[in-house]
């Protein structure tokens, strides 16, 4: 059952069109809000006028931010609806509610507000500069999380720290020095389905929530923090949910269709995106300046690391203060690196808010080390895999954040090495030119990434039987895409040795009766929840056994569950089936015993500890997942186009628990970091207005446009985590970027650090290069 | 403007009242065949796609009122199609989302073109966008059924 490409649970309910997503759900009679929202980046609303629009058909309510609470998950500074202010372009300012979505639509146009424009700050270089406007000035005043350290008087939301063993000595011991400086600006995680909820209240006060989000407990949780509401009484309902990649993990459209009902008297109200309205007013993937400096001895070995980085996380901090932690967390990339010192901003900018996107900070770290690193070995002239694996983070090494490594909590990276020099052929030739305008080249780069969430993140699992001994499986995980809940029943049909068949997996989430897992994220789902299942199961078996050894008058410890039985293990022909006994066992007399077999089991990542404020040092994560990747390209010379021919990822998975779906989470994963290195971003104008939010502006990779994906893996088990599988739901995207600027930079010869990697961005590079200009 | 038109959707005649601004997306989504998914609304993605006397057509760019009198297919009218099945043991859509558009499209390909050399599979299927796969597994399910109609 492990490792057998099994076919996924709700495969003919996706491709029969019957998979019902948040939007299908929403019934007639649902009222419909429409979101009305700033032409400016920045600009104190003078006033709000609302008559006109509140007279037109159809309308039942107009909200606005007046009297809201500030929220944000671990720095409260943003209010729902903007008030006095907005912040970026595209911030909400207004909700109309109406009876149709195009009644919404058409009394959206009549309010009338009255901005006055304020100076915009469009970068974090900017908002760090002396005298730049600030965005949050009672930013003291925000209620925040104890691990959360704002500066106030500055744009600085917070600032994680790295510090490890000696600068001084780190420097003293180089040979010699490299020093780049990196930058990208936002962009999108454009999943297919724009993000939507719909909210309605109960008579007896009860908050029903239907959303597409990765976060349905925490919606709960947040509605019942920001608004007073009693926990229990709020509902999150998510059915399937039509790709997130991290971009559904804030909350924010839940609280306005909240907001919305109440304005009703408790009416169902749907809040959708439109396509422009998701990409700029909802939450986006978070841009980046950074400078790395590496140090390093004549032999390549890397002594001394400093590094900035400097997020653009928008006009709110809300997840990018996690996302900032996060790529400080893991600051080295896998290498062993003695000294560090690396400080990441969270920085207000006037761009849209920024969220987690899929690697959570890590493929933006990545592409600027990575990238340095290649620099330095041509510096040294040394082969660019080769200092890789002479740095390559072992057992025995410490992390940035100084946590101990051993055999199980990182894989083996110079093995994954190994394969993708063997995959991409990298001994055979590196940069060949075919003829006098098309160039050949390879890139390649390494990664790693745990996940850095709440340290007390826990999941459960409910596992029911049926009256023929088949199997409810019940968890929190929400079906994002990533097949996990078929790979949890692989789990539970393996431990149980029961046909995959007589797993049915409760596919939607119901906060009221599913167990609580944290948040579809990280690529923990497996892990967490493959824990709390395989503890469920435990459970389960516990109690069959005890029924059926009264039955039996044996011994449990003598008794084995499988195939459908209980039975024991040196005589299989004693054995009851387990639908004899799942609902309790009745007696040829009629006289009955035990009862309906409910297991339940939870799973809570242990000794995890919060980073230090001064050094960084504690434990984020319970594993590290290494990978290396190698990207070829093809480069004309002449126009400074290219085409991307072959992709390589070898992932250190530990153990592989349904093969074709994670090579479709891997190959997916390398497909996204390689449209967004390699042609998306948001466009601003000097107003910092998006001027690209829409899929003919803003364009995604198509199809045949791909390049020939190889996925591969490596296999040391994290002997704690089901199986000894490891979370690889990212880390086919985390060197993407670094492998195709690498690559292209070989091409074109010319360092490339900037991102995305358009034709026009070689172009100038190449042109400054040799000019001295640009 | 409000009328009250006949559809044939899926073998059946829908009736139902429109307005003639309404696109054929709304209106087929108000009928509840939701398969049929807004992605865009400005034909960029292909998750609205069905097919409107067998030619795969964005329904977000086509009013309703067109419609009237032609054959219109929704993924709800595919049963159990050999392009289905490849979806399905190709590992062909992850989240699900832009897979009746991607179905709809592949199905209206296989069954018409056949012969479909890659230049014609990569016209046809570049107008969908799938955010989760890497288009592989798709460009294999697509090829698996070509070659099954091959032989
Ligand atoms: S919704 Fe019709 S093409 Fe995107
Ligand atoms: S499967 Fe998610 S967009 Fe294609």
């Amino acid at each position: 059952m492990i490792g057998k490409s099994v076919i996924r649970k709700e495969a003919w309910e996706k491709v029969t069109g019957k998979a019902k997503y948040t939007l299908d759900t929403v019934s007639s009679g649902t009222l419909h809000a429409k979101l009305v929202t700033s032409p400016y980046a920045h600009a104190r609303i003078r006033d709000i006028r609302t008559e006109k629009a509140y007279a037109a058909p159809g309308v039942r309510a107009i909200l606005t931010g007046e009297g809201l609470p500030l929220t944000g998950e671990d720095l409260r500074d943003r209010p729902p609806i903007a008030w006095e202010k907005v912040r970026y372009h595209g911030e909400v300012v207004a909700v109309v509610v109406a009876d149709t979505l195009m009644q919404a639509e058409q009394a959206a146009q009549l309010i009338s507000i009255i901005y006055e424009p304020l100076r915009v700050v469009g970068s974090p270089k900017e908002a760090l500069a002396e005298g730049a406007p600030l965005l949050h000035e009672n930013l003291a005043t925000y209620q925040k999380g104890k691990y959360t350290y704002p500066e106030p008087g500055t744009n600085i939301a917070h600032r994680t720290k790295i510090r490890k063993g000696s600068m001084e000595k780190g420097w003293a011991e180089s040979d010699v020095v490299v020093e780049a400086s990196f930058s990208f600006s936002p962009s999108d995680h454009a999943a297919m389905e724009t993000r939507c909820a719909t909210a309605e209240i109960r008579a007896d006060g009860t908050v029903v929530i239907t959303a597409s989000t990765q976060a349905p407990f925490m919606i709960k949780r947040l509605i019942g923090e920001y608004f007073g509401e009693e926990v229990g009484k709020v509902v999150v309902h998510t059915p399937f949910v039509g790709g997130a990649y991290g971009g559904k993990a804030p909350v924010q459209l839940e609280l306005l269709a909240y907001l919305a009902a109440k304005a009703v008297g408790g009416r169902k109200v749907s809040v959708w995106n439109t396509r422009e309205q998701d990409m700029v007013t909802s939450p986006v993937h978070i841009g980046m300046e950074a400078t790395i400096k590496l140090g390093a001895t004549k032999d390549g070995k890397i002594t001394a690391a400093e590094m900035v980085f400097l997020f653009d996380g928008g006009a709110y901090s809300d997840k990018a203060i996690d996302v900032t932690r996060a790529a400080a967390a893991d600051c080295t990339g896998p290498y062993h690196i003695n000294n560090v010192w690396c400080d990441s901003l969270c920085v207000y900018t006037n761009h849209p808010y920024a969220s987690p996107f899929r690697s959570f900070g890590h493929c933006e770290q990545a592409f600027a080390i990575e990238r340095t690193i290649d620099m330095l070995a041509e510096k040294l002239q040394m082969d660019k895999l080769a200092i890789r694996e002479r740095n390559a983070i072992l057992p025995g090494n410490t992390t940035p954040t100084q946590v101990m490594l051993n055999k199980s909590n990182v894989g083996n990276l110079p093995a994954c090495i190994a394969r993708v020099r063997e995959l991409i052929e990298w001994d055979e030739w590196q940069r060949i030119e075919i003829n006098s305008r098309l160039v050949r080249a390879k890139g390649v780069s390494c990664s790693w990434k745990t996940s850095t969430i709440d340290t007390d993140a826990s999941s459960g699992a409910i596992i029911t039987f049926n009256t023929d001994g088949s199997i409810n499986l019940i968890t929190g995980v929400v079906e994002i895409g990533t097949g996990t809940k078929t790979v949890l029943a692989q789990i539970l049909a393996e431990k149980l040795k029961m046909d995959i068949n007589d797993i049915h997996v409760k596919m939607d989430i119901d906060t009221q009766t599913t167990p609580e897992h944290w948040k579809t994220v990280a690529s923990r789902g497996t892990f967490m929840a493959g824990r709390a299942v395989l503890s469920a199961a435990d459970d389960a078996i516990r109690q069959l056994k005890a029924i059926a050894a009264c039955i039996l008058r044996v011994s449990s410890e003598d008794l084995e569950v499988g195939y459908g039985n209980v039975f024991l293990r040196d005589d299989p022909s004693v054995y009851i089936p387990i639908k004899e006994i799942a609902y309790g066992y009745k007696y040829p007399n009629g006289n009955a015993i035990g009862g309906q077999i409910i297991g339940r089991g939870h799973y809570i990542l242990r000794h995890l500890t919060p980073l230090d404020k001064e050094t960084g040092a504690g434990k984020p994560g319970p594993e590290w997942t290494v990978c290396s990747h190698a990207v070829e390209v093809e480069f004309d010379k002449r126009d400074y186009t290219y085409r991307i021919i072959k992709a390589v990822s070898v992932i250190d998975i530990g153990k592989v628990l349904n093969e074709k779906a994670a090579l479709g989470q891997v190959m997916g994963a390398m497909s996204m970091g390689l449209s967004f290195a390699s042609r998306e971003t948001f466009f601003f104008d000097r107003y910092e207005r998006v001027l690209n939010a829409q899929f003919r502006t803003y364009r995604p990779l198509r199809f045949g446009e791909h390049p020939e994906y190889i996925a591969d893996f490596v296999y040391t088990p994290q002997i704690d985590a089901p199986y000894g599988s490891r979370g690889v739901g990212e880390h086919g995207l985390i060197g993407m970027p670094a492998a195709l600027a690498n690559a292209l930079s070989t091409a074109a010869q010319v360092p490339l650090n900037q991102l995305p990697l358009l034709p026009e961005l070689i172009w100038r590079t190449k042109e400054g290069w040799f000019n001295d200009s640009v | 403007m409000k009328s009250e038109v006949i559809l044939h959707i899926n073998g059946e005649q829908r009736s139902t009242v429109i307005r003639q601004a309404d696109t054929l997306l709304v209106v087929l989504r108000h009928l509840e065949l939701t398969g049929a998914k807004p992605g865009c609304l400005n034909g960029d993605c292909g998750a609205c796609t069905v097919l409107v006397n067998d030619t795969p057509i964005k329904s977000c760019m086509m009013l309703a009122i067109e419609t009237v009198g032609q054959e219109i297919t929704t993924i709800e009218g595919l049963h159990d199609t050999a392009i289905q099945r490849a979806f399905v043991e190709q590992f062909a859509f992850q989240c699900g989302y832009c897979t009746p558009g991607f179905v709809m499209n592949a199905y209206a390909l296989t069954t018409q073109k056949p012969d479909a050399d890659e230049e014609t599979i990569r016209k046809w299927l570049e107008s969908n966008i799938c955010r989760c796969t890497s288009y592989q597994e798709i460009e294999q399910a697509v090829r698996s059924v070509l070659v099954q109609k091959k032989r």
